[in-house]
C-alpha cells in the first residue's frame, strides 16, 4: 500500500521470525523468507519439512505460533473481516483443488469477486470466461467440477485464484493429486502466469517446473529453510548435506 | 362412514389446522435449526456452548410438558399468545433442536477443504456458510430432514392437548357426538398418512433434483 515503493524489489511477502507448533511438535523453525513483487519462489523439500504448513501460513489458514507475516506491507490481521479482505487479495491453490462441488465452474469463478469485490454479475461472468479461455477449458464453464479431470479441476481452481486478481499465489502441491499425464497442462498454466509476472510461492516436487520457472529454489528440512538460491546454482551444486542428500533421492530415476 | 361424511367441514377445518401448523412450525423450525447448527459450528466458544445448550434442552423435554408449560406457565407471568401462535412457537423449538442436529450432521459431510476455499478468496465466515458450506451440508441429509418433519406432522396432534382445533382434536369432538372411535380415527389416520406420503415425494424430489453430481 505503499506506492512510493513500487518497484521490482517490492517485498510482497515478508516473513519474520516465524515458529508454529502442533501441539508438542514443532514444525516451523525461526522461518525467514521475503519474496519480492514478481517473484517465482518454488520451496521444496522432503514431506514433513513443514513447506506445506509454511504456505498455509501465509494466509493464516494455519495461525502461527510466533512472528510476523507481512503481505504488500500490511501485516497479516488475526481474524474476523479485515483477514477476509487480506486473504483475497492472496490466491490459493490447493493439492486436492477444492472447486466448491454445489456449483458450476463459472459459478465458482465467479462467487469470489462477485460476494467479495462487489463485482457485477455480468461483468463478473465476462472476466471469469476470459480466465477459463485463458486456461484452456472455456467449453467446462456450465459444467461441475465432478464432470471434470483433476487437470482440468485444478485448472478452474487457478482461474478461481486469479479472478480475485490476487498480488501473490500460493500453490500447495498444485500437482500432487493429479494422474502423471495431466501435470503438465497444470503446470504450463503456471509457467506461463511466472512469465507474466505474477508473484507466486509454489510447493511442489515437480523439480522440472522449479528449473523453468523459478527465480529462487527455497529447501526446507525438518521445519527450516536450510538452503535458498537460484535454481542453477541449487541443482548443480547444492551447499548442504541434506539438501545432496534429498536430490540425489528424487532425482536419481 | 357416516359418522365421517356427516361431519366434513369440522374435519376438514382441523384438517386444514393441521396442514397451516405443520407449514408454519415447518419454516420456523428450519430457520431455528440451521441458526443453533451454525451456532454449534461458530469459531466462539460462548456461541457454540449457547448452540449445544438450546439442543440439550429441547431434546431432553417432552414436547407435551413444553407445550403445557407455555400455555399455562407463562400466562401467570403475564406473557399470553393465541393457541394457535403457542402451539407453532413450542413445536418449532422443539423441532429446531432435532433439524439443527440433522444440519449439523450434513454440515459434517462437507469436506475441510471446501471451508478452506472459500476462506481463501476471502469470503467470511457468514458468507463461506451460505455460499459453500450450508447449500452442500443440507442436501446431504435432506432425507433426515425429511423424517423429522413428518415426526413434526405427527407431533402437532399435541397441539390438540392445549385447546388447538386441529385434526385430532376434530375427530375427538366428533367422536365424542357420534361415538365412532374406529371409522372416526381411521379416517383421521388416513389423513395424517396422506400428508405424511406428500412429504415423503417432495423430499424424494427434493433429493433428486439437488443431487449434487459426483
Amino acid at each position: 500500500m505503499a506506492p512510493e515503493t513500487t518497484g521490482a524489489n517490492r517485498p510482497m511477502v515478508s516473513v519474520r521470525g516465524l515458529n508454529k507448533w502442533f501441539g508438542p511438535l514443532h514444525v516451523l523453525k525461526d522461518i525467514d523468507l521475503t519474496v519480492a513483487a514478481g517473484e517465482v519462489v518454488v520451496v521444496v523439500g522432503p514431506s514433513g519439512s513443514g513447506k506445506s504448513t509454511l504456505c498455509r501460513c501465509l494466509n493464516r489458514l494455519e495461525t502461527a505460533g510466533q512472528g510476523s507475516v507481512e503481505i504488500d506491507g500490511e501485516p497479516l490481521p488475526a481474524e474476523g473481516r479485515a483477514l477476509a479482505r487480506l486473504r483475497a487479495d492472496v490466491g490459493m491453490v490447493f493439492q486436492s483443488f477444492n472447486l466448491f462441488g454445489h456449483k458450476t465452474v463459472l459459478d465458482n469463478i465467479t462467487l469470489g469477486p462477485t460476494r467479495v469485490r462487489r463485482i457485477p454479475r455480468p461483468e463478473a461472468r465476462q472476466q471469469a470466461m476470459a480466465l477459463l479461455e485463458r486456461v484452456g477449458i472455456a467449453d467446462k464453464a456450465d459444467h461441475h467440477p465432478a464432470q471434470l479431470s483433476g487437470g482440468q479441476q485444478q485448472r478452474a481452481a487457478i482461474a478461481r485464484a486469479l479472478a480475485m486478481q490476487p498480488k501473490v499465489l500460493l500453490f500447495d502441491e498444485p500437482t500432487s493429486a493429479l494422474d502423471p499425464e495431466m501435470v503438465n497442462e497444470v503446470l504450463d498454466v503456471m509457467v506461463s502466469l511466472a512469465a507474466e509476472g505474477m508473484t507466486m510461492i509454489v510447493v511442489t516436487h515437480e523439480m522440472g517446473f522449479a528449473r523453468r520457472a523459478a527465480d529462487r529454489v527455497v529447501f526446507m528440512d525438518d521445519g527450516r529453510i536450510v538452503e535458498s538460491g537460484a535454481p542453477d546454482d541449487f541443482f548443480a551444486a547444492p551447499r548442504t548435506e541434506r539438501a545432496r542428500d534429498f536430490l540425489s533421492k528424487i532425482l536419481q530415476h | 362412514m357416516e359418522a365421517l361424511t356427516a361431519h366434513l367441514s369440522e374435519l376438514g377445518h382441523g384438517l386444514v389446522t393441521t396442514v397451516e401448523l405443520t407449514v408454519v412450525t415447518t419454516v420456523g423450525a428450519m430457520l431455528l435449526g440451521i441458526v443453533v447448527a451454525t451456532l454449534r459450528i461458530a469459531p466462539v466458544p460462548l456461541l457454540r456452548a449457547i448452540g449445544t445448550a438450546y439442543v440439550e434442552v429441547f431434546q431432553n423435554l417432552p414436547l407435551l410438558a413444553l407445550l403445557v408449560l407455555f400455555v399455562f406457565a407463562l400466562p401467570t407471568i403475564g406473557i399470553t399468545f393465541p393457541l394457535f401462535t403457542s402451539a407453532a412457537i413450542v413445536i418449532a423449538v422443539y423441532e429446531g433442536a432435532y433439524l439443527a442436529e440433522a444440519i449439523r450432521a450434513g454440515i459434517n459431510t462437507v469436506g475441510v477443504g471446501q471451508a478452506e476455499a472459500a476462506r481463501a478468496i476471502g469470503l467470511t465466515f457468514g458468507q463461506s456458510l451460505r455460499h459453500v458450506i450450508l447449500p452442500q451440508g443440507l442436501r446431504a441429509v435432506i432425507q433426515p430432514i425429511g423424517n423429522i418433519c413428518i415426526a413434526l406432522l405427527m407431533n402437532t396432534s399435541l397441539a390438540a392437548a392445549v385447546g388447538v382445533v386441529e385434526l385430532t382434536q376434530a375427530a375427538n369432538t366428533v367422536n365424542l357426538v357420534e361415538a365412532q372411535p374406529i371409522a372416526v380415527f381411521t379416517g383421521a389416520g388416513l389423513a395424517y398418512m396422506l400428508l405424511a406420503l406428500i412429504i415423503g415425494q417432495v423430499t424424494g424430489l427434493l433429493e433428486r433434483r439437488l443431487a449434487i453430481v459426483r
